[in-house]
């Protein structure tokens, strides 16, 4: 059994740390980093909020429609909720940002990253769920909100055939 | 796509009976049931889940396999006379004792026992033989290495210089990965076909570390595919592992690798095949399950048929399902050496035009044992029989493990644990292997091990508060009753002792179970703590290995004496075909 704990400040250090580098790695673009950091303020409010809905509406004002042009990538059983990998690939453009929520999360709102012009739109992070829940990618692309739903089971694990 | 009715499921009760003959006769000659007509060109011989089941067995098919949602009443979720109308069986036949629990204890004394790898070989080479070995195939679904003492203390290695006299060509695994990745590989290396597994990666920390794997730019550990040539056609067989043993099993012993159903590169895997080695025929050997496999072939297109496995159902017609690409055939060719798996394939350029398909009962009674196999056996066993061969107990009823929620096997094992360990509670797994004892029948040590034998064995006592106790049974109730099946893990319910229960499989997640109680009918309170007996945890556990634990117990000889502590009361099930009447 997973163990839980209630906010995850370590881990988000951890992204913003993963985001930045990211960032910086895009050596042929030398403006990219600075004009990001600019608009990169910590989405602090977002973070804090329990539910999914508020999250969602504190980071971008607005909610999402589902698309499938929004490919969620993670596993129907996890091995091991403290790691959960879950992907996001788009074929939407002008891609500007993508989050991740975790509805049954203490902090419904997992990881959020900006996403500089010219990067291609595919982010893989681990996440940590303290049960089984909802899984939701959040692009935004051109202004609009876009999202992908998929449920991943936190189990005790044992008893197979 | 013609399934050809198998008019012999009727005609071995026909001759039985009208013969007047108390038991099947022995003697391969007289056995026609396995005069196959010859069909198409190619024939693929599959078996499964043999859980190393070295010698001829009881196994008594279940009489509760609740299928829920879109899954009630389909195959495989129909039992006993359900099962028999479904499938055009008379119930007194041979036919009906091999595929249903229906009547099993009056049949076992007439039908004797199934499988065993002696008899297996002589009905594999024989219709290996009638196509020509270059038109034929055998292969194997996984669980060939674990279920018995033997193959336990050999881990496995046994069960290969098996694999290798019985002709197995390429096979894909589950209980094999609980050895951990030395034994594994070290078994691999002797054996002479080949391991497939599209859906077993290595994980980024052993990537990055430069762990072995087949293909390090995919991440792929073993090889997903193997393309063979057959009566002139190229047949491509796509392994699939079971999805989960990183979570039905300890993670320590495959620490490097994940797993999962993995259908986007199943889908990939399968259009290369197609697009650049042109083959004509895709076959997954699948270790899904069968609900698994059916949602999958309805999205994943490009297969012809899913030989499947797991489960552990015995069903005898392929079930075809549509999807964007075509149609695709699911199989499950049950388990314990009970039943071989027969393919026959009519392949022309590119595609597969018609298909026949036999899952035939192994009757051990029918087939003379092949003298090669029956030597090796002999010689495998010999070094362990005689300390396992001791009779430390005789049961007085029938001793069997395969139900959802129980069977008196476990019911036994519960009550070991709990008296000999001093507990309240007992769980032990809800596995689908471990054979059936008949009453009467005196109990070895070899029984006992063919229930138990694992690489965790160990036993635990441990203080469980009741919220905890009733989470860890909703928790396993969704493995095997969430309405998709992609979210089920296969197996059965974990089995309670000293606490009786309902359940409303039709429920969602976490409100499954209720009206918790312990013996003597006091009500479970969720915020006391009980003490838990218990074995095959997948957390590390110290105690002695559960076999000890149950022998020591049935040596006692209280076996029965006292009345059997688990009740489940089903509800929301009323009229589901997968409960015999």
């Amino acid at each position: 059994m997973t163990a839980t704990t209630g906010s995850h400040p370590t881990r988000r250090l951890i992204l913003q740390g993963a985001a930045s580098v990211a960032l910086l790695g895009l050596g042929n673009l030398p403006f990219a980093p600075a004009r990001a950091a600019a608009n990169d303020k910590y989405p602090e409010e977002a973070f804090k909020l329990k539910n999914e809905a508020d999250a969602i509406k504190a980071l971008y004002g607005r909610t999402a429609e589902p698309s499938e042009k929004v490919k969620l990538d993670a596993p129907e059983i996890a091995e091991n909720g403290g790691v959960v990998p879950i992907s996001v690939t788009t074929t939407l453009d002008k891609v500007t940002s993508i989050s991740f929520l975790v509805a049954e999360n203490p902090n419904a709102l997992a990881a959020s990253y900006r996403i500089p012009d010219g990067t291609l739109p595919a982010i893989a992070n681990r996440l940590k769920m303290a049960k089984t829940s909802n899984v939701t990618a959040i692009v935004e692309a051109d202004g609009k909100l876009y999202s992908a739903t998929k449920e991943v089971k936190v189990t005790v694990g044992g008893c197979g055939g | 796509m013609a399934i050809r009715r198998r008019d012999f499921l009727k005609s071995v009760g026909v001759a039985a009976v009208s013969a007047g003959l108390p038991r099947l006769a022995r003697g391969a000659e007289t056995a026609s049931i396995y005069d196959l007509e010859r069909f198409g060109n190619v024939r693929i011989l599959h078996i499964t889940d043999t859980h190393a089941q070295l010698n001829p067995v009881y196994f008594r098919e279940p009489s509760v396999n609740i299928g829920i949602g879109e899954m009630a009443g389909r195959p495989p979720h129909l039992v006993g006379r359900a099962f028999l109308e479904r499938f055009g069986i008379r119930p007194d036949s041979a036919d009906a004792y091999a595929f249903t629990c229906f009547e099993f204890e009056k049949s076992a004394g007439r039908f004797g026992k199934l499988g065993g790898f002696a008899h297996l070989k002589t009905l594999i080479d024989r219709l290996r033989g009638d196509v020509g070995e270059r038109n034929s195939l055998l292969v194997d679904g996984g669980d060939l290495w674990q279920g018995t003492g033997l193959a336990n203390v050999m881990q496995g290695r046994d069960m290969v210089e098996v694999a290798n006299l019985l002709g197995i060509e390429a096979m894909t695994g589950h209980w094999e990965f609980t050895y951990g990745e030395q034994v594994l590989r070290d078994n691999l290396e002797r054996f002479k076909g080949e391991f497939l597994a599209q859906n077993v990666f290595l994980t980024e920390e052993a990537a990055f570390n430069d762990a072995s794997a087949f293909d390090k730019a995919s991440g792929r550990v073993f090889k997903p595919s193997t393309i063979k040539e057959l009566g002139g056609h190229r047949v491509a067989i796509v392994g699939q592992a079971f999805p989960y043993v990183p979570i039905a099993h300890p993670k320590r012993f495959t620490p490097d690798w994940t797993f999962g159903i993995r259908e986007e590169e199943l889908q990939k895997h399968v259009d290369g095949l197609r697009a650049s080695e042109k083959v004509d025929a895709v076959i997954l050997l699948s270790h899904n399950g069968m609900d698994v496999d059916l949602k999958l072939a309805s999205r994943v297109t490009g297969i012809d048929v899913i030989l499947g496995g797991h489960t552990h159902d015995a069903v005898p017609q392929p079930m075809p399902v549509k999807n964007a690409g075509g149609t695709t055939l699911v199989t499950n060719a049950g388990s314990n050496g009970k039943f071989l798996g027969v393919l026959d394939l009519a392949l022309d350029k590119g595609k597969v035009s018609d298909v026949r398909y036999h899952l035939l009962p192994v009757y051990s009674e029918l087939l003379k044992p092949d003298p090669a196999m029956a030597e090796l056996i002999g010689r495998l066993r010999a070094p362990y029989v005689t300390d396992w061969s001791e009779k430390i107990a005789t049961p007085d009823r029938l001793l069997f493990r395969r139900d959802n929620f129980t069977g008196p096997v476990d019911e036994l094992i519960c009550t070991a644990l709990r008296t000999e360990l001093d507990a309240e509670i007992a769980l032990s797994p809800g596995f689908r292997w471990g054979v059936t004892a008949l009453s009467g029948q005196p109990l070895t040590m070899e029984d006992v091990l063919a229930e138990t034998a694992i690489t965790y064995p160990e036993t635990y006592v441990q203080e469980m508060l009741g919220a905890d106790i009733k989470n860890v049974l909703e928790d396993i109730c969704d493995n095997l009753f969430n309405a998709d099946p992609y979210y089920q893990q296969g197996g059965d319910m974990v089995r309670a002792g000293g606490l009786s229960y309902t359940c409303n499989p039709t429920n969602a997640a976490g409100s499954r179970i209720s009206e918790l109680k312990l013996n003597g009918g006091k009500t479970l309170n969720a915020s006391h703590r009980y003490k838990v007996a218990g074995w095959a945890s997948v957390n590390g556990q110290q105690g002695a290995p559960v076999w000890d634990v149950v022998a020591k117990y049935l040596r006692s000889g209280r076996m029965f004496q006292e009345r059997l502590g688990t009740g489940v009361t089903l509800k929301g099930i009323d009229g589901n075909p997968g409960i015999a009447g």
